[in-house]
Parts: structure tokens; sequence; C-alpha cells
């Protein structure tokens, strides 16, 4: 994918993301599940990238090795001009300010035993951006920003509903005014009134703050309608990427074909018109992917060839990149 | 079509520490034979404990089953010991639950086979040969592939779809009249919910048994369900035909859940969401006037003086328990 440098926040070129299976006291390695198997993809600045699969299609683990949590096994990370992929710890630190996170879980993802306003400051303080009076008002400002009261600034987490904890996760995300946030399923664990607050909130900070989103989810409907692009994974492999839009209109590949059709829409009358494209079989393991194209055992298109190569992501026109040689 | 089931203003309350719960306040439902309904609402509505209660299966104390009638081929089950003999034959036979979890509701250290011949041997009376048998077919009709070798597994070696089709099985097994499945595809991925849910029509149809979904997604009860029922904080709010509660939803809940989810298609930046305001209600110690007032766009003096208001009906088979006519606004 060829993008300028200037206008890609971020930039991800061939990564892969093997975590070892060890066995026995020598922990030997006798596996590997390729978590991420070779992708490429880039996020432009103030734009938000959706990227949906099922479980354990890699959406997950591609966040994190953009935020640097784990060591990617080969690739490389351009953060805003910078290849961090191979950065220690110390010298990734300062990049850290200018990524935030929010995570699935508004239940886990908070310390239960400190109160919503320490959480909210935490990051201020660790990268020493502010303290003491300063500390607060930051902390009081993003509460506001948030749709917070920052008179429950010291209330514990569980005095809070869900909605409410994943806006002080937004809070604590936006502390150290970063570019990048990466939004791993912020509103899967939510209640369905309480999903749209939850957007509508996000996509206000986003043309507000200037913000630039990786949004990763596996609610198909939700991830259109919040993002500019779109990347379909699956076991690993990005199949296809285009805008939103178009992702709907004219989906190419055909585990998106599938995916589109298995989502229910809440209208009867559409859903008696629409045909369903029942996929056979269970996603394969990582461990042992299958040769070639991943998806073809369960593809209605396979031929010959598939099991063969692997298909390349290429550009079919106007940005929609697909990996599959049968379109 | 002839009536299977006949709930009638059950009331479920919990005494907790912190006051009295009326998790199901009032709910009456009906379901003919052969046909598919389904149960919405959000995570604390009372739309689980109001089929756990009908099938008596609601932890005594700290709750309770107050008042209400449960016509089950018109005999009041609610009038059974919850462990007698007559619900015992009535539940896992008649009457069948698939739940949400399949994990934590198949046993972790009893196979498959124990767990689907249990229920033959128990309700069926059949000897061990024919439940083993019986049980392998059923695996079969689920879409258990090497059904005959896989039956022996135990529960940990199949993964989350493959144990759904278990507990399908397990609901199948005595060809029941009725069958509540509890969110039966949240705990499943999108693909994988799309093959359970197209197994479960295909096989209530076959075996012409009713079937209740429960479940907070809208989407999944558009395309199966013939009846609605939206619950709100312990009350059905709305009931009627698919179509009727989608395309012309009455009641000011209703309406704001179906503007609040984004639809597939919708292109991006086009429309903003319309969010429900608010938060859903504490369920203790409710007031006794309408519970989704607080966050109602539409009220109106009446509704914060009088108490929740009773079902009307507001067109063919469709009904809200709402004072506001939102049709003639």
């Amino acid at each position: 994918m060829n993008t300028s440098q200037n206008d890609s926040m971020v930039e991800v070129k061939n990564l892969k993301m093997y975590f070892p299976i060890t066995r026995g006291l020598l922990r030997r390695k006798v596996a590997e599940i390729k978590a991420i198997d070779d992708i490429s993809f880039n996020i432009k600045k103030n734009e938000t990238l959706g990227l949906v699969g099922e479980s354990g299609c890699g959406k997950t683990t591609t966040g994190r090795c953009v935020l640097r949590l784990y060591q990617p096994t080969s690739g490389t990370i351009n953060f805003d001009g910078t290849d961090i992929s191979k950065f220690p710890e110390h010298k990734i630190k300062p990049f850290r300010k200018d990524m935030g996170v929010i995570f699935q879980d508004p239940f886990g993802s908070l310390n239960p035993r400190q109160s919503a306003g320490n959480i909210v400051g935490d990051p201020l303080k660790v990268h020493r951006m502010a303290a003491g009076k300063e500390l607060k008002e930051r902390v009081v400002e993003l509460f506001r920003v948030v749709g917070l009261d920052p008179g429950m600034m010291d209330r514990v987490p569980h005095e809070f509903s869900g909605g409410q904890r994943q806006r002080i996760g937004i809070a604590r995300a936006l502390a150290c005014r970063p570019s990048l946030i990466i939004c791993d399923e912020p509103i899967s664990a939510l209640d369905v009134s309480i999903q749209a607050q939850i957007i509508n909130l996000l996509e206000e900070l986003q043309e507000t703050l200037g913000l630039t989103y990786l949004f990763i989810a596996h609610d198909l409907a939700v991830v259109q309608h919040i993002s500019d692009r779109v990347a379909v994974m699956y076991l690993g492999r990005i199949v296809e990427l285009t805008e939103s839009g178009e992702l709907y209109d004219n989906p190419l590949h055909p585990y998106t074909r599938a995916l589109l059709s298995a989502i229910p829409i809440p209208d009867p009358v559409i859903e008696k018109t629409r045909t369903r494209i029942v996929l056979k079989g269970e996603v394969p393991s990582p461990v042992n992917p299958p040769p070639g194209c991943h998806f073809h055992p369960r593809c209605h298109m396979a031929v010959g060839e598939c099991s063969q190569q692997r298909p390349e992501l290429r550009d079919v026109g106007g940005g929609h990149y697909v990996a599959c040689i049968r379109v | 079509m002839s009536l299977i089931l006949d709930v009638q203003n059950l009331k479920t309350y919990f005494h907790t520490d912190y006051g009295l719960v009326k998790a199901a306040d009032g709910v009456s439902f009906q379901v003919n034979q052969g046909e598919i309904i389904g149960l919405v609402g959000e995570s604390g509505c009372g739309k689980s404990v109001s089929i756990l209660s009908v099938m008596q299966l609601i932890p005594i104390p700290p709750g309770r089953i107050v008042a209400g009638k449960v016509l089950f081929q018109g005999q009041d089950i609610l009038k059974y010991e919850p462990n007698g003999a007559q619900m015992r034959a009535i539940r896992g036979a008649k009457m069948t639950m698939i739940f949400q979890e399949p994990m934590t509701s198949l046993n972790p250290v009893l196979t498959i086979a124990r767990q689907i011949t249990e229920i033959l041997e128990l309700h069926l009376d059949m000897d061990k040969l024919a439940a083993r048998e019986r049980a392998i077919e059923l695996l079969k009709m689920v879409g258990v592939p090497d059904a005959e070798r896989r039956i022996d597994d135990y529960p940990h070696q199949f993964s989350g779809g493959m144990r759904q089709r278990v507990m399908i099985a397990m609901a199948i097994a005595c060809n029941p009249e009725i069958i509540f499945a509890d969110e039966p595809t949240t705990a499943v991925d999108v693909t994988t919910q799309a093959q359970l849910l197209e197994l479960m029509l295909d096989l209530v149809r076959r075996i012409n048994t009713s079937l209740v979904i429960v479940t907070h997604n809208l989407g999944v009860v558009a395309r199966y369900a013939q009846r609605i029922y939206v619950m709100y904080a312990g009350r059905i709010v709305e009931s009627g035909p698919s179509e009727e509660i989608f395309g012309h939803p009455q009641h000011p809940y209703t309406i704001g859940l179906l503007h609040s989810v984004p639809k597939l298609g919708e292109k991006h930046g086009t429309k903003k969401l319309v969010p429900i305001l608010g938060l859903p209600p504490n369920l203790i110690n409710m007031p006794a006037t309408c519970a989704f007032m607080p966050r109602c766009e539409h009220r109106i003096a009446r509704c914060q003086q009088e108490p929740w208001p009773e079902l009307r009906q507001v067109g063919d088979q469709h009904y809200i328990s709402c004072y506001v006519d939102i049709r003639g606004k």
C-alpha cells in the first residue's frame, strides 16, 4: 500500500506476531500461534479505521502491537513517521503519551480501589505532565469533556454504571492529549440503550480534538457506522480493506459477504428479502492454519489453486483492497 | 393455532438486603403452538426472570413468585411444587431451555453422552443402549460432525458453537412442546450465530414446537420471531406482531431502542445515532409511576401523577403500556 508518509498517522508493514507454545521444564517451543500473519495497513490522520473479524482473528493483537505492548515477530510499525517496532521499552514511553487506549471491559480495566479522579489523572503522573493543582484542574476538565460530573471524582469504580465507567476509561485515554486512540471493543459490554451514547461521544471527541481512531469490534454495523475505512480480518490476515460504504455496497471477498449476510438487521421487511450465506464449519486453529488462502476450506468459491498460494492484498480500484484470487 | 402457554400477571419479587426488587411485575404473554416469540429487553429488565419463573427455576429465597398464573396446556403449573413429580415431568421434557453460556450449563465432569442419555432415561424410560443410539441421532440432527466418536468427549473438548449445539440437542431430546432460548447466541460469533439460529429454526419447524427467544439483540428477533414482547424494568411495555413492532413502534422505549442501534448499510457520517438519555432504572424500591418516564422525551403531566399504565390496544394484536399517543405526534 503506497501512501505518502505525511498523511499517515500509523503505517504498518508486513507485521507478524507469533506467540510460542512451550512445553516441559525447559519451555521448549513446540508450535507457534500465528496471531498476525503478515498484515499491512495505514491509518490516516483524523481518520477512523475499523477492524472487524471474529474472535481469535487477531484484531486485538493488532491493536496491542500498534501500542507496542507486544514485541512483533517481524515487520515495521511507523507511528507518525518513526519506526517504533524495534524500540526498547524506555524509548517507547514518550510515544505512549501520543497513544490512548480504551478497553472492552469497563469493569476489569479500572482499578477497583482507586478513585475515578486518580484513575483519570494517573497517565499524567506517569508521564510527569502535571502535578498538584494543575493535575486536578486537568482531571476536572477531562470529566467535563466526557460528560461526567466532576463532583464524582472521589468515588470508586463500583459506584458508577457501565456506561459511566466506560466514560472514565475514555477520560483516562484522553489525559495526555494523544493523537491516536485504540478503541478495543469499547461498547460490546454495554447495554443497547447506552451504546449509542458512547458512540456519539467518541464521534464528538474525534471532531473537537482531531483524534485518529483504530476502532476494533466484532459488530460490523457499529464499525461501519463509526469508521471511514474498514479492514476485515480472518485468521491473522486482512482479507478486505476499503471505505465503509463501499464495503457494504460492494463486498468482494467471500468471507466479507458471508459476514455481512450473517448480521441480522432489525427490520423484518428487509430481513425477509435477504439471502443468508451460512458458512460451513468453524474457524480453524491459528496454530495450524490451512495452507494457501486461510479461508479456502469454508469458501464456496474455492478452486484448487486457493490451497496452494497465499492471495496478496491487492487494489482492485479506488482504494478497495481484497485478498482473493477469484475476484 | 392452539394456545400452549398462557402467562397471566406473573409477579416475581426478590427480597434483598437493599430492599424489594420487583424483577417481574405483572408479566403476561401467550405462546401458540409452533409459534416463535421474541422477548426483548436490556439486561436487568426481567426477561430471564420471567421465563425462569415459568419453569419454576427461581431460587427461593431470595426470590418468590408472589402472584400470577402460568397455564401450560390449560393447567396452572405454578400450583405444582417446584421440585415435585408433576413439575419434574414437565421441566426438561415438555418444556425445555437453552441457556446463554454453554460452558457453565453443561456439567464439565460428565461426558456429552451421559448428559443427553440422562434426560432420555429419565423422561422416556429408555434403556441404556437405546438412549445412546437416540443421543447419537440427536447430535447428528444438530450437526455435530463425527457424532459416534464425539459423544464420549467432555464439554471442554467442544468449541463454543458445538457446545451450544449440544444444548440444543438436549433441549429437543424429548420432543418438547415449548423451548425457551435465553440469549442462545450472545456468547458466539456472528457467523456461528447465523449457523445456530438457522439450525434452531429448522428444528423447531420440523418437530413443530414453540420457541421463545429471549434476547437483547433486536436483529435476531426481527428475522425469526412472529410476535415480539418488549420488556422494561420488569414489565411488558409493548407487544405485537414483528412487522408492527419494527414498522410502527408505538412505545417511546421501543422507538428509542430502534433509533439507537446503527443499521447495517447506513453510510458513515450520514446519520447520527439518537441515544436514549439517562440510565436504566435501579429496580430496588421503584416508584409506582412509569419506570421509563425519567428517560422519556414524550412524557406528559399525567405520567408523573398516575401509576404505570395498563396495556392498551393500538392496532391489530398490538399493545402498548403508555399514556401518550405517539402516532398523533
